[in-house]
């Protein structure tokens, strides 16, 4: 069975030096690169020692999803195959993680709503694939644009659900996912989104760790179910199957085994604060008006925060990186002294501003807005005047907006 | 997996489950020779079964598992329906994941174990109802095939959703009368044991379970071809003999009945050339193995 410690320091079929992960995210020299968020894709992907990706073509993430593709002809991921539909793409990426491989995948809006059923299951049969969500529009008429709907259909799944702000955000935590996802008592899967297009086609500065370091492989033998590759020993798992019956131990055992998946998304806490530096990133949390949101809608929401303090106003931030597990007594602490929290986003139902009411007390301080959809992009303006709205201030007169 | 990896630590030995106590002592993982005659004499992979009472498909079931020509190194898969409540009972390690996608699965997890096991043998052998294979996972069995994935999927043919009680299927007869099609099915049997030769599959076989030796044979057959050369494809006839109105001794005859030549499961069968190279090379191998074996003995008498 494989030993993961004993590959350290070791190299692998490309020389790349297995190092250990906390030493290659933390104190591995790092070079800024100019790069497109889906060449940072496949820059994180040449150093997960990935065993296996399957790619299917959706806008936005058809380009990363090539990529890897490039990645497998120059001997960086063991196997590499486009399918035939999101479903199909997500119930392969579950047979190869049933059968001990690290496994990756990207797929957007439709596709993500397409392969729902496999995410449950995944999820259920704990199973640590790693996908990423390049959030895009679900909805008829038939829209490319970015839009994070799709992130609420993810929440109760039991995946992992992280939301990512910038290209760097992306790099680091493609490769810190796989060590939270693949902890002995979490083993579950990561969903990594971000704002499609915002994030995957545009260029940043990312600092990339050395390319001729990479992760330690994965070790299926440390996961909490078998792995189903007949390396050990195939008993039978019941007298008779659940499924079958309807009586209290049978409806016991599924109810005891979705609590575990749930307690298993609790107990990635701890990783995911070890990992990400806590489940949220906090600014000027003693300001009156505080901005809460995730992805992209941060990045509008620090523009924002400098317009505002140009005109003296002074606002907070809390970027919520964690979804589920839900940093809920990190806002609750974080939004303590706000009287106004302002809930940017990039969907039409307002998501997160439900959540967040969910989570702190005095609830009617959640202001759910601005949201933008269907692609519309989200000028801070408009989060600076919903501010000196809610202020009472006098605001100028946003074009189509009436006010 | 060698036997090895099953045996029992002494001080725990009378604590353990007796069927796997029994899989210790006398089921036939690495046996080379394994087959339907050893069921009866050794330890079945197949631990009871909660079909109905004299249900073709347990036959089916046992012939299948007696007959993998390497258990000890062989992954299956099956989908919703009858066959998902016998496999929790089954050792062999077996995935259910969802309704329809077993291929798709069986595409991920031979892939996996062609990384993670270079050189050696994994085999993946898929099972699963006619509606998963035809219906809801038509999609998925073809671009399996296609794809020339290297498993072996076989379909338990009943010709109808039998799990949900009965109702019309692609792989049902014309006219049938059946839950959802109240007037009788519209359109004719699915002929997918074509679609499968057009498809790609190296080796197809359309039969029914009512001769343990034949469904040995075609079954090691599938198993080896799909290991060495491509995608093969098994379709069993395992009538539900509760939605066809039949008892439960009756399911052998109406087997034996519908496998007449002039009947819809007479025997058929392709073989593409490359598989037909492959199987007269491993006869030609038994054989002389045979012939080493009777030499030996001869000289020993």
């Amino acid at each position: 069975m494989a030993d993961t410690h004993s590959v350290i320091g070791t190299k692998n079929k490309k020389g790349q030096t297995f190092t250990d992960t906390w030493k290659l995210m933390n104190e591995a020299p790092r070079t800024p690169s100019f790069f497109t968020g889906s060449e940072v894709i496949k820059e994180a992907l040449r150093r997960a020692s990935c065993d296996v990706m399957i790619a299917y073509p959706i806008t936005p993430q058809s380009e990363a999803a090539a990529l890897i593709g490039e990645l497998f002809a120059e001997g960086y991921i063991g196997d590499y195959f486009r399918g035939e539909s999101e479903f199909a793409v997500m119930s392969q990426c579950a047979g190869a993680a049933f059968g001990g491989a690290r496994v990756f995948t990207t797929t957007a809006g439709p596709g993500t709503m397409r392969a729902m059923e496999n995410f449950p299951m995944w999820a259920g049969a704990r199973l640590p694939i790693q996908m990423i969500v390049t959030c895009r529009g679900i909805n008829s008429p038939l829209s490319i644009q970015p839009d994070t709907l799709e992130i609420a259909y993810l929440l109760n799944t039991g995946m992992l659900v992280w939301h990512a702000e910038t290209a760097q955000d992306f790099f680091d935590w493609i490769l810190k996912g796989y060590m939270v996802s693949e902890e002995p008592d979490v083993h579950l899967p990561l969903a990594l989104c971000c704002d499609g297009f915002f994030v995957t086609h545009t260029k940043d500065v990312v600092n990339l760790t050395p390319a001729d370091m990479c992760l330690p492989p994965y070790d299926p033998y440390r996961s909490p179910v078998p792995c189903m590759d007949m390396e050990c020993p195939p008993v039978r798992m019941m007298r008779d199957p659940f499924v079958m019956k309807s009586n209290y131990i049978s409806y016991a055992t599924h109810a005891s085994w979705q609590q575990e998946v749930w307690a298993a998304v609790e107990r990635s806490r701890k990783h995911t604060i070890k990992w990400l530096n806590g489940l949220i990133e906090t600014e000027n949390t003693d300001a009156e008006v505080i901005i809460v949101t995730s992805g992209t809608a941060v990045s509008q929401g620090r523009e924002a925060i400098r317009l505002l303090d140009d005109e003296g106003i002074r606002c907070g931030l809390v970027k919520i990186k964690a979804l589920r597990p839900w940093p809920g007594e990190e806002i609750r602490e974080a939004t303590k002294n706000a009287k106004h929290i302002i809930v940017p986003e990039f969907n039409v139902t307002g998501w997160m501003a439900k959540e967040i009411k969910a989570t702190i007390p005095n609830s009617e301080r959640v202001h759910a807005g601005p949201r933008v959809c269907g692609g519309m992009t989200m000028p801070p303006e408009i989060i600076v005047s919903e501010i000196k709205t809610l202020l009472g201030m006098r605001t100028m007169s946003l074009a189509g907006r009436g006010s | 997996m060698s036997k090895e990896r099953i045996k029992i630590s002494e001080d725990l030995y009378d604590i353990m489950p007796s069927d796997y106590q029994d899989l210790v002592k006398s089921a036939t993982y690495g046996k080379e020779d394994r087959g339907w005659k050893d069921i009866g004499n050794s330890k079945e992979l197949i631990e009871q079964h909660s079909l109905c009472a004299g249900c073709p498909e347990s036959m089916a079931f046992r012939y299948i598992l007696a007959s993998l020509p390497n258990p000890e190194d062989t992954v299956m898969v099956g989908s919703t329906g009858c066959t998902s409540l016998v496999f929790p009972m089954v050792a062999v390690h077996n995935i259910h994941s969802l309704f329809g996608n077993q291929n798709a699965i069986a595409s991920g997890l031979k892939r996996a174990l062609s990384v993670r096991f270079p050189g050696r043998t994994k085999d993946v052998v898929v099972l699963a109802g006619d509606g998963a294979t035809v219906d809801i996972g038509l999609d998925m069995t073809l671009q399996a095939w296609f794809r020339q994935e290297k498993f072996t999927p076989i379909c338990f043919d009943n010709e109808l959703y039998a799990n949900t009680g009965g109702q019309e299927s692609g792989l049902m007869q014309k006219g049938f009368v059946a839950k959802m099609a109240p007037v009788g099915k519209l359109f004719d049997k699915v002929r997918l044991p074509e679609i499968a030769r057009e498809s790609g599959c190296h080796y197809v076989v359309q039969c029914t379970v009512s001769k343990p030796s034949l469904i040995e044979k075609v079954v090691r057959n599938a198993v080896m071809i799909a290991r060495e050369i491509g995608p093969t494809y098994l379709q069993l006839y395992t009538p539900c003999i509760l939605e066809i109105g039949k008892n439960s001794m009756e399911g052998l005859q109406e087997m034996r009945d519908s496998e007449k030549p002039t009947e819809r499961f007479a025997y058929k069968e392709y073989i593409s050339e490359p598989a037909k190279q492959l199987l007269a090379e491993v006869s030609a191998k038994d054989k002389e193995k045979k012939a080493a074996a009777k030499q030996l003995a001869s000289q020993g008498a």
